[in-house]
């Protein structure tokens, strides 16, 4: 069961503003039936002042989905569409009382519908181009939506990533390009850079990994009967060799990826460690 | 508010008769099994006692039987000890509906380099005999269908794949914690070597299991340490669960056609019931082979995690296979494999039901469910016109 909160609950319960407008000016349609969110829409607008007149929704998804739709037509009702265009997922998920991590996908959709509204009513194209490149397809999520999604909320690994765009939580085989495109976007703006260890040589590398897998990892396999070479260091891989009652273990894998995980904490986080025999 | 209960695939209530059996031994009786002195050796003859009534369940010998943690604990037993007695072999066969125990097990094994193969279902759930026939070769270690499964509740035919493993001196392994309690299941007319029987799923305790390994059957353990199950699986037992589990088996064995009929009963209600008063809805599985507890339904159009939330509100208790509901963002891996279309996929909603189940329970979930389903609806871009529309601008 999901943690949701009051808000999240009562929005769900008592969606506000659903249905069709049918005369709209605007109509902002996002996401599909596979992929188990999509959310139409309809906004009413005073050709005037540009301010929002109305605003209604369906949506096809969770609880959470339909709650932050409802969230989105409360928040743009009364604005003008340059002040509506101003409100961020963050906004959507914040009158909600806060979503669950794994749901703040649902927010970004509604900013999406939002933004895809009002690219309709002044007759922009739809926000997806031709030339935008698909790095999720499981999910079918562009490289452009994840840039903009990473910088707008700070997002630095893979699993925030997935959590907000859903991107990578299907096969998984985009993982590696989403972690390409979040260093990128990160060394793009060097002051919002998450902080690393500062870098080390070559050598001080060599010799930190050969004293943490002396120190923090040989006993521990030892005691299993177990142990663990290492066999060599190029760039940023590491080759180790399991030896004793690691051999052949049906566990080795998870030996390995133990090792990893340690000396990405205790030394570098971009290191991958290989088993040869 | 009252819970109406009807997950019980996902777990079962504990009978009071279990309690009443566990309880002088989370009590007053806490002596150790392996102990010398009468206060532990008594809990030893006990523990015997439950294995016999494990066993008689499936009419299996009760050295046939060994008590582990949980349902998955036994599946992986069964498959580690395989590969591992039979090191030349490199091929595993499995389906792609199994249980996470069985199917991520195996996933695990091909990153080692066995060979697996993932039979495929048919729209219904059943297996193709054909497809698995030709599967069969001299290299595989273990074949391990489940015997019932856990979504749909569709049995399949074990006694002819069985037959088929047998054959070609295949090792087979069952993974049948739906099935243990619901349907007869009988060791000596279907030869499978191993077979998996979870506690929580038959009105026993959650953290105990067993695993049935036919005489003869080349074993290796997969917790090593002291000696309790005659070597097969140290560590002190989960005495009063194990004690519980004895006296759930005996429970299911005796009243197991009548349970049977009862609770087919009321499922057949309930989802001729639901089919009749909700449209664009459709049962996924082979309705002529399925559990007699089991039925799921896929509502078009809405999402499954939202039904399930909306049921909440009124204490019903159901399981959907949205991709919301999983944890990850995949939806249901069993109805994906029978190719159920994405939009009945995401609105699927299992129901399970026990011998706790009442007719009022069954017409409580009748009453409300159209209304939900139906404002659920009017929430919803999608509905029979607007899908019509888009197949037909494709086809154009």
């Amino acid at each position: 069961m999901w943690d949701y909160s009051d808000k999240v609950k009562e929005a769900f319960l008592h969606p506000k503003n659903v249905g069709e407008i049918a005369d709209a000016d605007a109509v902002g349609e996002v996401g599909s039936i596979i992929c188990g969110d999509a959310l139409k829409l309809f906004l009413k607008i005073d050709k005037k002042t540009d301010r929002i007149l109305d605003a209604r929704f369906q949506t096809f998804g969770c609880a959470s989905a339909i709650a932050s739709s409802s969230a989105l037509t409360e928040l743009v009702k009364g604005r003008t569409l340059d002040e509506a265009l101003k409100i961020s997922n963050h906004d959507i998920a914040q009158y909600l009382g806060g979503l669950p991590d794994q749901k703040m996908h649902c927010s970004v959709l509604g900013r999406e519908a939002l933004e895809a509204a009002i690219a309709n009513y002044r007759g922009k194209p739809p926000m997806r181009e031709e030339a935008e490149s698909v790095v999720c397809k499981c999910f079918d999520v562009s490289e452009e939506k994840l840039r903009k999604v990473a910088m707008e909320n700070h997002l630095t690994t893979v699993e925030e990533i997935t959590n907000f765009t859903k991107a990578g939580g299907g096969c998984g085989e985009c993982i590696p390009k989403i972690e390409a495109i979040l260093q990128d976007v990160w060394s793009l703006i060097p002051s919002e850079k998450p902080p690393r260890p500062k870098r080390m040589t070559n050598l001080q590398k060599i010799a930190l990994i050969e004293e943490i897998i002396e120190s923090e990892i040989r006993p521990g396999l030892q005691a299993d009967g177990g142990d663990v070479e290492l066999i060599d260091i190029e760039g940023s891989n590491v080759s180790i060799a399991l030896r004793g009652m690691c051999t052949g273990c049906l566990m080795a894998d998870v030996t390995i990826k133990g090792i990893q995980s340690k000396l990405r904490e205790l030394v570098s986080n971009d290191l991958v460690v290989e088993a040869i025999q | 508010m009252k819970i109406i209960y009807l997950d019980n695939n996902a777990t079962t209530r504990i009978a009071p008769e279990v309690v009443e059996e566990m309880l002088p031994y989370l009590t007053d009786r806490y002596g150790n099994p392996s102990s010398m002195h009468t206060f532990g050796g008594h809990i030893h003859r006990k523990i015997e006692d439950a294995r016999e009534k494990v066993a008689a369940l499936i009419n299996a010998e009760p050295d046939e039987i060994i008590f582990t943690s949980c349902g998955t604990e036994s599946d992986n037993t069964a498959l580690a000890s395989a590969v591992e007695s039979q090191p030349r072999k490199r091929h595993i066969v499995t389906t792609r509906v199994e249980h996470p125990a069985v199917m991520n097990f195996c996933h695990h094994l091909a990153r080692k380099g066995y060979r697996v193969t993932f039979l495929p279902v048919d729209r219904q759930g059943q297996m193709e005999m054909g497809t698995l026939l030709k599967m069969l070769d001299d290299d595989i270690a273990i074949a391990s269908i489940m015997y019932a499964n856990n979504e749909t509740g569709v049995i399949f035919p074990i006694e002819r794949i069985c037959g088929a493993m047998k054959e070609r001196g295949i090792l087979f392994h069952t993974d049948a914690v739906q099935a243990a309690g619901k349907i007869p299941i009988d060791v000596k007319k279907v030869p499978v070597d191993m077979l998996t029987i979870s506690g929580h799923k038959l009105h026993a305790a959650k953290g105990v299991g067993a695993l049935f390994v036919r005489k003869g059957t080349r074993f290796h353990p997969y917790i090593r340490g002291g000696h309790q199950e005659r070597g097969r699986r140290a560590g002190t037992e989960n005495v009063a669960s194990i004690i519980g589990l004895g006296r759930a088996a005996r429970l299911a064995h005796r009243y197991l056609y009548e349970e049977s009929s009862y609770l087919s009963g009321l499922r057949d209600r309930l989802e001729s019931g639901l089919l009749k008063s909700c449209p664009d809805a459709s049962v996924n599985g082979d309705r002529q082979s399925r559990l007699p507890n089991t039925f799921n339904i896929s509502f078009a159009f809405i999402e499954g995690e939202a039904i399930l939330l909306r049921l909440n509100e009124y204490g019903i208790c159901a399981s959907s296979g949205s991709a919301c509901t999983s944890g990850s963002l995949e939806p249901s891996h069993v109805l994906r494999a029978m190719g159920v279309p994405y939009t009945a996929v995401h609105g699927s909603i299992r129901f399970s039901l026990s011998r706790y189940t009442t007719e009022q329970d069954i017409d409580a979930v009748l009453s409300v469910m159209p209304g939900i389903i139906r404002e659920l609806r009017e929430l919803s871009p999608f509905g029979r016109d607007a899908l019509t529309c888009r197949t037909d601008c494709a086809n154009e």
